[in-house]
C-alpha cells in the first residue's frame, strides 16, 4: 500500500518539477545531495552562486568519554550539508544556488592552510570550527580576500572583546552569553548560593570567569570554589571521593566549569548534599539540544535525523545556523558578493529564524549573533532564556553576553 | 491495571459515541477545535459555549477545516500522516486520505474538492482527490511548508513556506509555480479577502502581515503591530480571518496574547483584543456574529464578539488547541 504510492509520488513529483522548470543546478560534490535528481540545469550566473567552504580542526579528545557522548565523525559538518539543503529548497524559487566543500584538519594539523585552500578555490564564505588562536591566525591571514568568516565553534569572549576581528562572524555563543543564560534562570528560581567547581584546563578557568562575571552581574553569589584536582579517571573512586570534595558547608547550586567532560558526569548523585548541578553538565546552557521542539524545532530536528540517521547536537545546528545564515541574507541581496552580504547581515532588518520563537541578529558592535539559549539536561530543554523579567531597552536577548555599553570591541 | 486502563478507554470512547450519535442533527453552529497536545477535538455549541462532545483524533491534530455544505469536517493528524474525515452531524471518523508525511495545514478548493494538504517535513503541497483518495499531484515548494490559502474563484492557491520565507503562488489549472514573493521571516498563514483583491500573509518571527495584490503579486504595505507594555519579540502574528464584507481583518498574535482588528482600506491597526496564551488560529461563526480564537497555552477558546469587538467568554477545551472551524 505504502510502496505504489510512494513510487507514484516520487514520478509526478519529478515530472512536475521538470515541467515547472524549476529544475536545480548541478551540485558538484557529495557534500550536497538535495531532493531530486536535477534533468536539465538552467545555466546559475557566478554572482547568484554562494560558493561555502567549512574549516572543522578535530579538539584533543579528552581522557575519557562516555559511550553515549561518542562525538560521531560528522559532527558540524553534518549540520552545514542540512544547512545547504534548506538554502538549495529556498533559493532554487529565485535561480541562487549554493555550493559546500569541507576541510576537516586533525587536531595537530593547521587549519589556516585549509582556509587558505578554500578561499583559492573561490570560496568566499567559510565557516570555522577552530581553537581561537588559530582563528585570529586566519582571520588575520585573510583580511584582504574579501571573504566572510563565520565563527561556528569558539566560544572564547576575548574573540568578541579586545582581539574582535572586523571579518569574523560569531554563530557559536560566547561563554558570558551562556552563563548569563543560566544565571537569569537560577536567579529567577531564587538559587542564588552557588558552589563553583573548576576544572584544570586553561578553558575551564574561562569558563568559571564567565560563571563569576554573571554572578556579579546578576546578583548571585559564589559561596565556595574548588579546582577538581583528583586527576584525569575519576570514575571508579567518585563514590568516595566526590562526596569529600564537596563538603563546603551550605549552597543551593553546584556550578560545574569542565568543558572537557572530565568529571561532570560523575558529579550528580555523589554530592555530599543533595544540590543539583549546573553549568557544562547537569542543567547546561545550549544553543541546541535533541530535546528542543517547539516554535517549529521538531522540524529542524526531524529534518537533520532524516538526513543523518542521528540527533542533532549544538554544533551540528551551530554550522546550519552558520550556513542558513549567508542563505537568508542571499535570498534578499540575491547576489553573492560578499560585501552585500555582509551588509544586509549587519542591516537593522535582517531577522534569522532559528526555531526559538524569536528572530536571531547580529550585534552590529562585535558580530555576535543574539539568540535564545536552552537550559536543558540530558533528556529535556527546562527553558529557554532570556527569562521573563530580565528586561532590557533594546531586546531582552542583548541582556545574554556583552552588551554594547560594555563592548571593548574595536574593530578597524 | 493496563488492560484496565484499556478497558475503560474504550468504554468511554463507546459512551462517546453513543452520545454523540444522540445529538441532535440540526442544533446551533458548532465549533470544531483540534487540540494539537491531547490528540482530541474539542465540539462547542455556539449558543450555550458548553463543550458538547470531545472526539478522540488522530495523534497531534493540527489544521482542520469543514466542507462547503459544513456536513464533513476535515483534520490534518499530522503524526499520523493522514488526514481524518469526520460526519459534523454524528462525529463519526468516515474515512482517512492519504496525505504526504506531517500534514500541518491545508485548504479545500471552494468547490469541496480537491485538498491541498502543506507537508512540512516534505517541503511539498500534496492535492489529494477528497472523493477517491486519489493522489492528483505534488508540487515541490520551500522548506516547512504550511500556510495553506486558496482564491476565491479557486483559481490561486497560495502556500507559504516557514523557512524560505516566502509565499509560493500555484496555477490551480496546471499545479506549477508561477510566482514566489518573499515576505517576513516564519510566514504562517495565507488568506485571500472574500473578492479576492488582497492576500494576506502572516509572518510570524518577522512580527508583521503583508499585504499583496494578487493582480500583480506585489506587496502593497506590510502591517506591523505596537502594544504597550508588550514586547516586540511576543508579537508573533498567526491565525488571519478577513469578514465577508472585507471591512476588518481580525489577527491573532501568538504570545502577544492579543487579536488585532485591522481596517482593511486603510491597512491601519484599530484595535487589540486580549484573549487567551499564545493565541494562534481563527475561525468565525457561519453568520460572522462571532469569532473564535485557538489559545494553545491556555487550553482555552475566546469568543469574540465581531460587531462590538469585545471578547465575551472563554471556553476550556483540550491541550493546546491549534485550529478551529465552525459550521453551520
Amino acid at each position: 500500500m505504502e510502496m505504489p504510492m510512494r513510487l507514484k509520488a516520487g514520478a509526478t513529483g519529478a515530472a512536475l518539477l521538470a515541467m515547472a522548470c524549476l529544475a536545480l543546478p548541478a551540485v558538484a560534490q557529495e557534500a550536497a545531495p538535495p531532493l531530486a535528481a536535477p534533468k536539465a540545469a538552467a545555466p546559475i550566473a557566478p554572482g547568484q552562486t554562494f560558493n561555502i567552504g567549512v574549516v572543522r580542526q578535530l579538539p584533543e579528545p579528552p581522557p575519557w568519554v562516555a559511550p553515549l557522548q561518542m562525538p560521531p565523525d560528522d559532527l558540524g559538518i553534518a549540520g552545514a550539508q542540512l544547512g545547504l539543503r534548506d538554502n538549495l529548497t529556498s533559493g532554487r524559487f529565485l535561480k541562487l544556488d549554493y555550493k559546500l566543500t569541507s576541510e576537516t584538519v586533525p587536531t595537530e594539523g593547521d587549519p589556516l592552510a585549509a582556509a587558505q585552500k578554500l578561499v583559492e578555490a573561490g570560496n568566499r564564505f567559510i565557516l570555522l570550527d577552530v581553537p581561537p588562536d588559530q582563528l585570529l591566525r586566519i582571520a588575520d591571514a585573510l583580511k584582504d580576500t574579501d571573504t566572510i568568516l563565520v565563527n561556528v565553534g569558539a566560544t572564547d569572549d576575548r574573540l568578541r572583546q579586545q582581539d574582535c576581528r572586523a571579518n569574523v562572524f560569531h554563530i557559536a555563543p560566547s561563554r558570558a552569553m551562556l552563563t548569563d543564560a543560566l544565571a537569569q534562570f537560577l536567579i529567577s528560581k531564587r538559587w542564588r548560593n552557588w558552589f563553583l567547581m573548576v576544572g584544570r584546563t586553561d578553558n575551564d578557568k574561562l569558563y568559571a570567569d564567565a560563571v563569576r562575571h554573571s554572578a556579579t552581574k546578576f546578583g548571585a553569589k559564589i559561596v565556595a570554589e574548588k579546582t577538581w584536582d583528583y586527576g584525569p579517571d575519576a570514575r571508579a573512586t567518585a563514590q568516595s571521593e566526590v562526596p569529600r570534595g564537596t563538603q563546603v558547608g551550605e549552597y543551593d547550586m553546584l556550578i560545574v566549569a569542565d568543558e572537557l567532560g572530565e568529571f561532570g558526569d560523575i558529579l550528580p548523585y555523589n554530592t555530599w548534599l543533595s544540590r543539583p548541578i549546573a553549568g557544562t553538565q547537569g542543567l547546561m546552557p545550549l544553543s541546541w539540544h535533541p530535546t528542543m521542539e517547539n516554535w517549529g524545532a521538531s522540524q529542524l530536528q526531524s529534518r537533520f535525523f532524516k538526513q543523518s540517521g542521528r540527533l542533532m547536537q549544538p554544533l551540528d545546528f551551530q554550522m546550519w545556523e552558520g550556513v542558513f545564515a549567508i542563505g537568508s541574507a542571499g535570498l534578499k541581496t540575491r547576489s553573492s558578493d560578499p560585501a552585500k552580504v555582509r551588509a544586509q547581515m549587519l542591516s537593522p532588518d535582517y531577522d534569522l529564524p532559528v526555531f526559538k520563537g524569536v528572530a536571531a541578529s547580529f550585534r552590529p558592535w562585535d558580530h555576535q549573533l543574539r539568540q535564545p539559549i536552552l537550559l536543558t539536561h540530558a533528556t529535556n530543554t527546562v527553558t529557554l532564556s532570556p527569562q521573563q523579567g530580565f528586561l532590557h531597552q533594546v531586546t531582552p536577548l542583548d541582556t545574554l553576553g556583552v552588551d554594547k555599553p560594555e563592548t571593548l570591541c574595536k574593530f578597524q | 491495571m493496563k488492560r484496565q486502563t484499556l478497558l475503560s478507554a474504550s468504554l468511554a470512547a463507546l459512551a462517546g459515541l453513543a452520545v454523540a450519535d444522540a445529538l441532535p442533527a440540526q442544533a446551533s453552529p458548532r465549533a470544531f477545535v483540534s487540540n494539537e497536545r491531547d490528540h482530541t477535538m474539542s465540539v462547542v455549541d455556539m449558543e450555550s459555549l458548553k463543550v458538547l462532545q470531545t472526539v478522540k483524533t488522530g495523534r497531534r491534530p493540527r489544521g482542520i477545516t469543514a466542507s462547503p455544505d459544513g456536513k464533513l469536517i476535515y483534520v490534518c493528524a499530522s503524526d499520523d500522516n493522514r488526514v481524518e474525515v469526520y460526519d459534523a452531524a454524528t462525529l463519526k471518523l468516515v474515512k482517512t486520505l492519504r496525505s504526504g508525511p506531517d500534514p500541518e495545514l491545508f485548504v479545500l478548493h471552494p468547490s469541496g474538492n480537491p485538498l491541498y494538504i502543506a507537508n512540512e517535513d516534505d517541503n511539498m503541497v500534496t492535492v489529494v482527490n477528497v472523493e477517491n483518495n486519489d493522489l492528483i499531484a505534488e508540487i515541490p515548494v520551500g522548506v516547512e511548508p504550511e500556510g495553506m490559502g486558496i482564491s476565491p474563484d479557486g483559481k490561486y492557491m497560495v502556500n507559504t513556506s516557514e523557512t524560505t520565507n516566502m509565499a509560493h503562488v500555484v496555477d490551480t489549472a496546471t499545479n506549477e509555480i508561477i510566482e514566489n514573493i518573499l515576505v517576513d521571516s516564519r510566514p504562517r498563514i495565507a488568506e485571500f479577502s472574500k473578492d479576492g483583491k488582497q492576500l494576506w500573509v502572516s509572518s510570524e518571527v518577522g512580527g508583521t502581515v503583508a499585504v499583496i495584490d494578487p493582480a500583480t503579486w506585489k506587496i502593497v504595505k506590510k502591517i506591523s503591530f505596537k502594544i504597550p507594555g508588550v514586547n516586540n519579540d511576543a508579537i508573533q502574528p498567526v491565525g488571519v480571518r478577513i469578514t465577508k464584507d472585507g471591512s476588518k481583518a481580525f489577527i491573532a498574535l501568538g504570545p502577544a496574547n492579543r487579536v488585532a482588528v485591522v481596517n482593511t482600506k486603510t491597512l491601519e491597526v484599530e484595535k487589540y483584543l486580549l484573549v487567551g496564551q499564545r493565541v494562534w488560529q481563527l475561525g468565525f461563526t457561519p453568520d460572522e456574529k462571532f469569532l473564535v480564537s485557538t489559545n494553545g497555552n491556555s487550553n482555552d477558546v475566546s469568543i469574540i464578539d465581531v460587531a462590538s469587538e469585545k471578547v465575551t467568554k472563554s471556553v476550556p477545551v483540550g491541550r493546546a488547541p491549534w485550529g478551529v472551524v465552525i459550521v453551520p
